[in-house]
């Protein structure tokens, strides 16, 4: 199973939707690949650059709720995926958003608005790191580090090591 | 304990539940367009794996930009197509026979009460209005759909919409599910089907419950779904005549997927619309909903009336009550865009492209076009869009361009005025 994790960065905003991740003009690209450069590019939230560094360095986004609402376009996770970003932390996920996530192996964690309250309290540069099996991202800060566990169902679960999907189905039906 | 309607869908067709509260479903139709399936296509060519698991379960069109506008959307389109063609897959609409999915495939009788439908399309939760279970999903799903026929979701747990009263003159079904959606903002139905009930469903016609159920993932919602009745089974009559010997027969029929009385719903909203005025977004999201009265004035540069929420033959003659005898304002730009061929011709029958050509409109084929910012009206940065579409978000329609949502009858009198303007005026 691949490592999931890495610096964090976080999107102060709720309801930031499939458009805002990837424009629909984009649609175009067959390859996954060509998406890279446009990560984020129409996200309205002030002092948000999409040219960031803090961007172009992150395995993991924070957000608040409902992440990833508006289309169904699995270019949404693939944009994260080719930026390096496998891990979305959220307080709630658009329904389809989250299960392309796992669809494509990769995880959309939901945790309370409280914790994520906490993780946006955290000074300095962050960083996560997941423990798939235990349930458990670890984030570490200029102050040091927060445990904070979080759900996934056996099928979630099976759905991450297998790498996905198809892969899984493939298999079974 | 009683069933929803979905619950009996997921009952019927259940595969496999991978892990309590995951469901693996048979699916019965399988939609494809050009935007989302060349992906989903080139990575199973890529994996060897180029099959499809029931050809004439699988519905295709080319919808999102046709005739394509550069080379690139032409390679989309000849991914579909050679796909189609390779695998036999005898509904596939192209040039000429092309409208938007969720407008033609009804049209054509393929949605049945009871069918499950995926997508790779978020609206496909329109084709609740024929009392079936439909919902978008991404790429993996929609390959996963093409080879295997099945698709996972979670519980189907289901919000009540009980809609009551009676709907004033100059407002309909896009008011209404504009309203809803400000009551409950745009994730009050997330990871729920929004089922729509009550004595101004049950009088609406086909087109008007599709409108309805096209919004319900602007509030989150996984499908929207209508009890199917007497409407249903007199649209659908045509295409199930084998099965049945009339349309009592159907109606009969259709029963058993009825809600029980006692089913259990996560959540309950009920709205009287006796007194609703026009309704009107005015921000990037669709719960950012105001009167129409509110943003009377609001000055606009591009009056768009299509697409799968409000392209259909209905919203056409709405529209055209307006536009009959008048002039579009000369600051504006009209576009109109019929859903499908066939709701083209009927409108050309009725002599409603007439008017609207009269008015001073732009009339293109059945395509999705400007809706997804993509051809046929793409915004220049800071111009203002009056739409029938369904997505307000910042840069739909173009990037930097606004774009407030509406209903047919309103945009119709916002083309005339030049700014926002409340249709009842007009009527
Ligand atoms: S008309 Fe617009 S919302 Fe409907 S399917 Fe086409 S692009 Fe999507």
């Amino acid at each position: 199973m691949k490592e999931f994790g890495g610096r964090i960065v976080r999107l102060d905003r709720s309801d930031i939707n499939t458009d805002e991740i990837i424009p629909a003009k984009y649609l175009t690209e067959i390859s996954r690949e060509a998406l890279k450069p446009y990560l984020l590019e129409d996200l309205k939230l002030d002092g948000f650059d999409p040219a960031s560094d803090e961007l172009k360095q992150a395995g993991v986004i924070v957000t608040r709720a409902n992440f990833g609402c508006g289309s169904s376009r699995e270019h949404a996770v693939w944009v994260l995926e080719v930026n390096g970003i496998n891990v979305v932390v959220a307080e709630s996920f658009a329904r389809i958003f989250r299960q392309n996530m796992f669809n494509c192996g990769m995880l959309a964690v939901e945790l309370a608005a409280a914790d994520i309250d906490r993780i946006f309290s955290m000074k300095g540069d962050l960083s996560a790191a997941v423990d798939v099996d235990r349930g458990i991202i670890t984030v570490s800060g200029a102050d040091g580090s927060l445990d904070f566990s979080f759900s996934l169902n056996d099928f979630e679960r099976d759905l991450v090591k297998a790498g996905g999907w198809l892969a899984y189905a493939d298999k079974k039906y | 304990m009683g069933k929803t309607i979905t619950e009996k869908i997921f009952a019927s067709h259940l595969r496999d539940t991978p892990s309590p509260g995951n469901y693996v479903l048979d699916i019965d139709v399988v939609m494809c367009h050009e935007i989302t399936t060349p992906v989903a296509i080139r990575d199973l060519e890529d994996r060897g794996m180029d099959r499809v698991f029931d050809p004439a379960k699988i519905k295709a069109v080319i919808d999102h930009v046709t005739p394509s506008k550069d080379s690139k959307t032409a390679t989309q389109a000849k991914i579909l197509r050679d796909w189609a063609r390779r695998h036999g897959i005898r509904d596939f609409f192209d040039i000429g026979a092309n409208g938007v999915c969720h407008a033609l495939f009804p049209e054509k009788g393929f949605i049945r009460p009871g069918y499950t439908v995926i997508m790779g399309d978020s609206h496909t939760c329109t084709h609740g209005a024929f009392g079936a279970f439909a919902a978008g999903v991404g790429t993996t799903d929609l390959e996963v759909g093409i080879l295997k026929g099945v698709c996972s979701f979670r519980e189907p747990r289901s919000m009540l919409v009980e809609i009551s009263g009676e709907l004033p003159e100059g407002v309909g079904a896009k008011d209404v599910i504009l309203k809803l959606i400000r009551e409950i903002t745009v994730n009050g139905a997330t990871n729920m089907v929004m089922e729509f009930r009550g004595e101004v469903v049950e009088r609406m016609s086909m087109e008007a419950r599709m409108t309805l159920c096209n919004m319900a993932i602007e509030a989150g919602g996984t499908c929207g779904v209508c009890l199917p009745d007497r409407v249903t089974a007199e649209y659908l009559f045509p295409f199930m005549q084998d099965g049945f010997a009339s349309v009592d027969e159907m109606v009969e029929d259709f029963r058993r997927w009825h809600s029980d009385p006692d089913a259990e719903y996560e959540k309950e909203v009920r709205l009287d619309v006796s007194g609703l005025s026009p309704q009107v977004t005015w921000g990037y999201k669709p719960d950012e909903v105001k009167d129409v009265a509110d943003m009377t004035g609001t000055r606009v540069d591009q009056v768009y009336i299509g697409s799968c929420t409000n392209g259909r033959i209905e919203d056409l003659r709405a529209a055209a009550r307006i536009l009959a005898g008048r002039r579009i304002a000369p600051t504006v730009r009209g576009i109109l865009a019929p859903a499908t061929p066939k709701v083209y011709s009927q409108a050309l029958e009725e002599g409603i492209i007439r008017i609207f050509m009269d008015a001073g409109f732009c009339v293109t084929n059945p395509t999705c076009g400007a809706c997804l910012g993509m051809s046929n009206g793409v915004l220049a940065e800071g111009e203002v869009c009056a739409s029938t579409t369904n997505r307000n978000f910042n840069g739909r329609m173009g990037k930097g361009g606004m774009v407030h949502l509406m209903s047919p009858l309103t945009a119709a009198a916002t083309a005339v005025a030049g700014e926002i303007r409340d249709p009842r005026e007009m009527l």
